[in-house]
C-alpha cells in the first residue's frame, strides 16, 4: 500500500474548498438573464381551492410570469412518480394518488405548492405572491397515522386512497409465529412511537432551470444526491423531455441525509417554467420552506411482541406498524417501512420466526421518506428496546440475553426468516470490545458516585445490524423497485499518467473525492493528488444511481475498482509489448510493470503515454487509449453491525438528560480511510442522540406545523453531545472485492436505542419500562414527578 | 424583507430627530431580533434608524455603588468588562450566556431591554437588580419599565441611553434554556440588596416578573433551603411543546434555589 492507499487517514481533499468558502453550490451558479421563482405555499393543512385570482400578481412590478397547477396540467405535465411499488397482502398494488408539482384544486399539507411567481428579483416574486387571492374552503385535517385509519377520519385523497390507506403489507410466516407464541414461556411487549424528524441539511434545497432555445436542451442545476435518477424521473414521467435533451447537474451539495434523494416538485417547476419563459429560473428554499417541504423521516406507530422460551431464547417476533406517508408518496417512501424495515427485524439474533404487518397511511403532513438509516433505525429501535424489556421480564442480564440469542460467528452466511441473507459478522467481538471501551464492568460504581451527587445514572447497550449497499437490482426489482440499483464508473487515464474518475455516486459530505482517490492510489500506485473525482453532472458521468443507503463505497467504489482492473489488464498488455514479454509474465506492483524475475520494468506513466502516443504499440490487437468503464450490480446487501453503549446522567430536579459517555464499535467491513469513517460514525451518532433526546416534529391537530423553525425544533448542538468513542472491528464483506460494508448510517441506526435503554436504566427505580423519543427534559421530569407522587400517596 | 428607508444616527438626539414625523420608525440596536423579523416579513416599518454609530450610547462605568452601561454596549462588551465582572459578576455571566458569539457581538443591552422579549435574559437582571433605565427624556425604574409581552413604558420615539444597576451584596442568574431555541424557558435572577432580596423570573409568561413570595422567604433566610416550600402556581406560567405550565412553575423554584446557591 502506498501512503495514500487503503487504510490511510489522509486528509479530505475537498475540505480546503469547503472550509475556505470556495465550494460551488447550486445557489452559487448564476445564469445570464436569470429570473427568480417564489413558490406560494399553503398555510392550510387541508382545503379545497374554490378559485385563484392571479391578476394583481401578474401586474406587479418585475413579474415575468405566474403559473398554477392548471397551467402545468394544460401542458401535459405529469405527477411526481413513486419509485417503488409495494403490494397489499392480497397482492393488489398500493394506492398512488396523483402528486402534481403544483396543486390543481386542493392543498393537502402546510407547505403544499399552490403557484409559482417568476420575477426579475426574488423580492419582487415574493411581493407579487402576496397579491395572489385564493378562496379556500377549509377541510378537516388529520395528522396522526392512527387517527387517519379511524372510521370517519378526514380523507386526504378521497376515492384515490379510501380510508387513507396506501397499502396493508405483510412479511414472514404468520402461522409459524402464532405456533411459537402458543408455546412461549414468556412474552415481552412494547408499544412505541418512533418520532417524526425533519432532516435539516445545512444547505437548503435549491434548483435552477435553464433552457437553450437554440438547441432545445434543458438543464437543471439541483441539490440532489442522485442526478441521473432525477433526470430519469423528471424527464420520463413529469416533463416528457428526452434524456438526451436534459442535463441534470448536482454540484457541491451541503448535506442530504436522504432528504435530497427524491424528485421534488420545485425541480420540475423551474425546469418547465424555464421553457415557458425562455429564461433561466432559479429557486432557493429559505429555512422555513425546508421545514415544510423537505421530506420528513420516521413517524412509525408500532406494537411488537417477542416470545421467549424458559432460557431466554427468542422463539418468535410479531410486529404491527402504522407508517405515516404524509400527504403524498415521495419517491422512495413506500419501500422504507417495508423492505428497508421489516426485513431487518431479525437484527443480530437467531429469532426463527418473524411476522410483520405494515399499514402505510396518508395524512395532511409533509411527505415522509428516507432519512439517515431509513427504516433500519426504526427496526433497530424496536428490537433493541424489546430485548431490554424481555431481559427485565425474564429477570436476565441485558447483555447475557443478547449473547444467548446472537447469530453465532460461524453461522454465516445466515438466512433470516425475513428474506435477508447475512454474509458476515461477529457480534460477540463488537460487544466485548465496546463493553471494554465503555468500562461496562465499572458502571455500578459510577452510578453510585452519581447518586451521591443527586444524579440518576444509567447505561444502555444496543447490538444492531443494518443492511446497506443497496442493492442487487434483480432482488429489488422482484420486490417492486422501479429502477436498477447498480453503480457505474469510468476511469480515464490521461497521457501523462494522472487519472480522472467519473462516478455515478454523489458526494454531499461523505468525502468521496478522497476515499475514491485512495482506491486509485492503492491500485495504480499514484498519489491522490494525481487523481480527480468527477461526479454529479449527467453530461459528464456514466449513468449512475447516486448516493444513499451507505452504498457509495460498496457499490460505487466497487464499480471503480472493476474499471481500474480493466485499466491494469490493458496496461499489462501494453507493458508486455514494450518489454517484449508474455503478458502472463508481467507483474504490476507499486506503480511499476515488471517482467517477473527480471529488472525490466515500465512505470504506469510510461504505459499511459504509450497508450496515447502509440508509435510502438500492438495496434493489431489493442485499441489505443487508456479509459475503461464498469457497471457493478451488487450480489447482495452488505451488513454492517456492531455495538453502541450510551451512558447518561439525569438531573431529577429538571429532567435534563446528558449523554456523558458514548462508545461505538462498528463492523463496517474494510476501512479505506479511518478518519473519514470516524467522522461518518460521529455524525450519525450525533443525529441518533438528536432523535433520542431532542428532535421531534410536532403538528397540532389542525395540521399546523408547530416545529417550523429552530425556535421550536430542537436540533442537537455540539454541547448536547459527549465525546464519542469510535472504534471498528472488521469482518470482511464476502461478496464485493474490497470487502467493504458501509459506514454512513450506522451511527444513526445503532445509537437511539442505546441512549433510550440508558435512560430507562437510569429511571428503573421509578417504574419506567419504556420511554418514547425524544426523552425531553419535560417528559423525563414528568415521569420522575409522577413516580414521586405515586410514592407519596 | 419589505422596503424601508435606512438611516444612521450619530447620537441619541440625532436618532430621536430622525424618528420624528415618520409613520412607523424602528430603532435598530444590534438588530438581532429586528433583522430576522424583517427577513421573515413579520414587520413592515417605514424607516429603520440604526443606532450603531451613536457614540454617546456606548461605554461602561462603575462608580458610586452602581454599574452604568451604555445602551449600545454589546453583550460581549458587558461580559468582558472588568468593571462589570468585578462589581456585578452575575451580570457579566448573564451577558456571556446570551445567544451565541455572533449574537453577543451584535446584540446590545438597550436593544434587548427595549424589545422586552418574554424569554430574554437581560430583563431579569434589570428587574432583579432594581436597575434604572435612562432614556433621552427621563429615568424609569425597572419595576415600572416592563409592561407586557414586547411592551415597555417607552413612548414612541423615546431612546434608551443607558441602564444603571445598583451593585448588590450578592446576585446570580440561573437559566434553563429551551432545548430548541436556547432562549430562557425559565431564567431566575436573584439579588441580595440593602433594601432586601429581589427575585426576577423571565421565560415563564408574559414578560419578566418578580417573585414576591420568594423574596419574602429569602429576606428571612438567604439560603436555597428557604425556598423549599415556596412553590409557584402553574397559572403564573405559559405552556408550549417544551414545557407545560406545571413544569415551568416547578423549574422556577429549582432555578431560584440554584441561583441562590450560586450567589453564595
Amino acid at each position: 500500500m502506498g501512503v495514500d492507499g487503503i487504510g490511510a487517514s489522509v486528509r479530505r481533499k475537498e475540505d480546503v474548498r469547503f472550509l475556505t468558502g470556495r465550494g460551488t453550490y447550486t445557489d452559487d451558479i448564476a445564469r445570464p438573464g436569470q429570473t427568480h421563482a417564489h413558490i406560494l405555499r399553503s398555510g392550510q393543512a387541508h382545503a379545497r381551492i374554490r378559485s385563484i385570482d392571479l391578476s394583481k400578481a401578474k401586474a406587479a412590478p418585475g413579474v415575468v410570469a405566474v403559473f398554477t397547477g392548471a397551467d402545468m396540467a394544460a401542458d401535459g405535465v405529469g405527477g411526481l412518480p413513486c419509485g417503488w411499488l409495494v403490494k397489499n397482502k392480497d397482492g393488489s398494488p398500493m394506492k398512488e394518488p396523483a402528486h402534481p408539482p403544483l396543486v390543481v384544486d386542493r392543498v393537502r399539507h402546510v407547505g403544499d405548492q399552490i403557484a409559482v411567481v417568476i420575477a426579475e428579483t426574488r423580492a419582487q416574486a415574493k411581493d407579487a405572491a402576496e397579491l395572489i387571492e385564493i378562496d379556500f374552503e377549509q377541510l378537516p385535517a388529520v395528522v396522526d397515522s392512527k387517527d387517519a385509519l379511524k372510521a370517519g377520519a378526514p380523507q386526504v385523497h378521497g376515492d384515490a386512497a379510501p380510508g387513507n390507506l396506501c397499502y396493508d403489507w405483510e412479511l414472514g410466516d404468520k402461522a409459524a409465529v402464532d405456533a411459537a407464541f402458543a408455546k412461549a414461556h414468556k412474552v415481552a411487549k412494547i408499544d412505541l412511537f418512533n418520532n417524526r424528524l425533519i432532516p435539516n441539511a445545512m444547505e437548503p434545497r435549491a434548483a435552477t432551470g435553464d433552457f437553450d432555445p437554440a438547441s432545445g436542451d434543458f438543464t437543471l442545476y439541483t441539490t440532489s444526491q442522485n442526478p441521473h435518477v432525477i433526470r430519469l424521473l423528471m424527464g420520463a414521467f413529469v416533463l416528457h423531455i428526452p434524456e438526451s435533451k436534459l442535463r441534470v447537474y448536482a454540484p457541491d451539495v451541503g448535506g442530504g441525509f436522504g432528504s435530497k434523494i427524491y424528485h421534488y416538485a420545485e425541480e420540475a417547476i423551474v425546469t418547465w417554467a424555464a421553457g415557458k419563459v425562455r429564461r433561466p429560473v432559479r429557486w432557493t428554499a429559505d429555512r422555513s420552506e425546508s421545514f415544510m417541504s423537505d421530506a420528513h423521516g420516521r413517524d412509525h406507530h408500532s406494537h411488537a411482541e417477542l416470545a421467549l422460551d424458559k432460557d431466554g431464547k427468542f422463539l418468535a417476533l410479531r410486529v404491527a406498524t402504522v407508517a405515516n406517508m404524509g400527504a403524498y408518496l415521495s419517491t422512495f417512501a413506500s419501500c422504507i417501512p417495508t423492505y428497508l424495515y421489516a426485513t431487518l427485524l431479525a437484527g443480530v439474533y437467531t429469532t426463527p420466526a418473524i411476522y410483520a404487518e405494515v399499514k402505510a397511511v396518508f395524512t395532511n403532513t409533509v411527505p415522509v421518506d428516507a432519512y439517515r438509516g431509513a427504516g433500519r433505525p426504526e427496526a433497530t429501535f424496536l428490537i433493541e428496546r424489546l430485548v431490554d424489556i424481555a431481559a427485565r421480564e425474564m429477570g436476565m442480564d441485558r447483555v447475557e440475553i443478547r449473547r444467548r440469542n446472537f447469530i453465532p460467528t460461524d453461522a454465516f452466511p445466515y438466512q433470516t426468516p425475513v428474506a435477508l441473507q447475512y454474509d458476515s459478522g461477529d457480534y460477540f467481538s463488537t460487544l466485548e470490545q465496546a463493553q471494554k471501551a465503555a468500562d461496562w464492568a465499572g458502571f455500578e460504581a459510577r452510578r453510585a458516585e452519581a447518586r451521591k451527587r443527586g444524579k440518576l445514572r444509567g447505561i444502555g447497550v444496543s447490538t444492531y445490524l443494518e443492511a446497506c449497499g443497496i442493492a442487487p437490482s434483480n432482488i429489488a426489482g422482484a420486490l417492486g423497485a422501479r429502477a436498477g440499483l447498480y453503480e457505474a464508473a469510468t476511469v480515464r487515464v490521461h497521457p501523462t499518467g494522472s487519472v480522472t474518475i467519473l462516478t455515478g455516486s454523489h458526494s454531499h459530505g461523505q468525502g468521496h473525492e478522497t476515499t475514491f482517490a485512495q482506491l486509485v492510489s492503492e491500485t495504480l500506485g499514484i498519489g491522490i493528488d494525481q487523481v480527480d473525482i468527477v461526479h454529479g453532472d449527467t453530461n459528464k458521468i456514466p449513468f449512475g444511481m447516486g448516493t444513499y443507503g451507505s452504498r457509495s463505497l460498496a457499490v460505487g467504489g466497487t464499480a471503480i475498482v472493476k474499471a481500474l482492473d480493466k485499466v491494469v489488464n490493458k496496461a499489462k498488455k501494453i507493458a508486455a509489448h514494450l518489454l517484449e514479454a508474455s503478458v502472463n509474465d508481467i507483474e504490476f506492483k507499486d506503480g511499476k510493470f515488471t517482467v517477473v524475475g527480471t529488472d525490466k520494468s515500465k512505470t504506469f506513466g510510461e504505459i499511459a503515454l504509450t497508450a496515447y502516443v502509440p508509435h510502438n504499440y500492438p495496434l493489431e490487437e489493442l485499441e489505443p487509449g487508456l479509459e475503461e468503464n464498469a457497471f457493478y450490480d451488487p450480489k447482495n446487501f452488505t451488513f454492517p453491525g456492531g455495538c453502541h453503549i450510551a451512558e447518561v446522567e439525569i438531573d431529577p430536579d429538571t429532567g435534563v438528560t446528558k449523554v456523558v459517555n458514548f462508545t461505538a464499535v462498528d463492523d463496517v467491513g474494510r476501512v479505506i480511510n479511518p478518519m473519514i469513517v470516524e467522522g461518518q460514525v460521529q455524525g450519525g451518532v450525533a443525529q441518533g442522540i438528536g432523535q433520542a433526546l431532542l428532535e421531534n416534529c410536532v403538528y397540532d391537530k389542525d395540521g399546523q406545523l408547530i416545529t417550523g423553525s429552530y425556535m421550536d425544533y430542537a436540533m442537537p448542538r455540539a454541547d448536547d453531545l459527549p465525546s464519542i468513542g469510535v472504534a471498528t472491528h472488521t469482518t470482511l464483506c464476502t461478496h464485493n472485492p474490497l470487502g467493504v460494508k458501509g459506514c454512513g448510517e450506522v451511527g444513526a441506526i445503532g445509537s437511539p436505542p442505546a441512549v433510550i435503554n440508558a435512560v430507562v436504566d437510569a429511571l428503573k427505580d421509578h417504574g419506567v419500562t419504556h420511554m418514547d423519543m425524544p426523552a425531553s427534559p419535560q417528559k423525563v421530569w414528568s415521569v420522575i414527578n409522577g413516580a414521586h407522587r405515586k410514592a407519596a400517596e | 424583507m419589505y422596503d424601508f428607508a435606512y438611516h444612521t444616527a450619530s447620537s441619541a438626539a440625532d436618532a430621536a430627530a430622525k424618528a420624528k414625523g415618520k409613520s412607523d420608525a424602528k430603532y435598530m440596536a444590534g438588530g438581532q431580533t429586528l433583522i430576522p423579523t424583517l427577513k421573515q416579513r413579520l414587520a413592515k416599518p417605514t424607516d429603520v434608524i440604526d443606532l450603531g454609530g451613536a457614540r454617546d450610547l456606548k461605554g461602561i462605568s462603575a462608580a458610586g455603588g452602581a454599574v452604568t452601561i451604555g445602551a449600545m454596549s454589546t453583550h460581549a462588551a458587558v461580559a468582558g468588562s472588568a468593571d462589570v465582572r468585578k462589581a456585578i459578576p452575575a451580570l457579566a455571566a448573564l451577558a456571556e450566556g446570551i445567544g451565541d458569539p455572533q449574537v453577543r457581538n451584535r446584540g446590545t443591552i438597550g436593544g434587548s431591554v427595549a424589545n422586552n422579549d418574554p424569554a430574554a435574559d437581560y430583563p431579569a437582571a434589570v428587574l432583579g437588580l432594581g436597575a434604572t433605565v435612562h432614556t433621552d427624556q427621563r429615568q424609569i425604574a425597572a419595576d415600572a419599565f416592563f409592561v407586557s409581552v414586547f411592551e415597555t413604558a417607552l413612548k414612541p420615539g423615546e431612546v434608551i441611553t443607558k441602564v444603571s444597576f445598583p451593585v448588590p451584596q450578592k446576585a446570580a442568574y440561573m437559566k434553563f434554556p429551551s432545548p430548541a431555541s436556547r432562549y430562557a424557558m425559565i431564567g431566575v435572577f436573584v439579588a441580595k440588596t440593602a433594601q432586601g432580596a429581589r427575585v426576577a423570573v423571565t421565560g415563564a409568561g408574559n414578560g419578566v416578573i418578580r417573585m414576591k413570595s420568594m423574596e419574602a422567604a429569602l429576606d428571612k433566610n438567604w439560603s436555597p433551603a428557604a425556598l423549599d416550600g415556596v412553590t409557584v402556581p402553574a397559572g403564573t406560567c405559559n405552556g408550549d411543546i417544551h414545557g407545560t405550565p406545571e413544569y415551568r412553575a416547578h423549574l422556577i423554584t429549582v432555578m431560584a434555589k440554584r441561583a441562590v446557591a450560586a450567589a453564595g
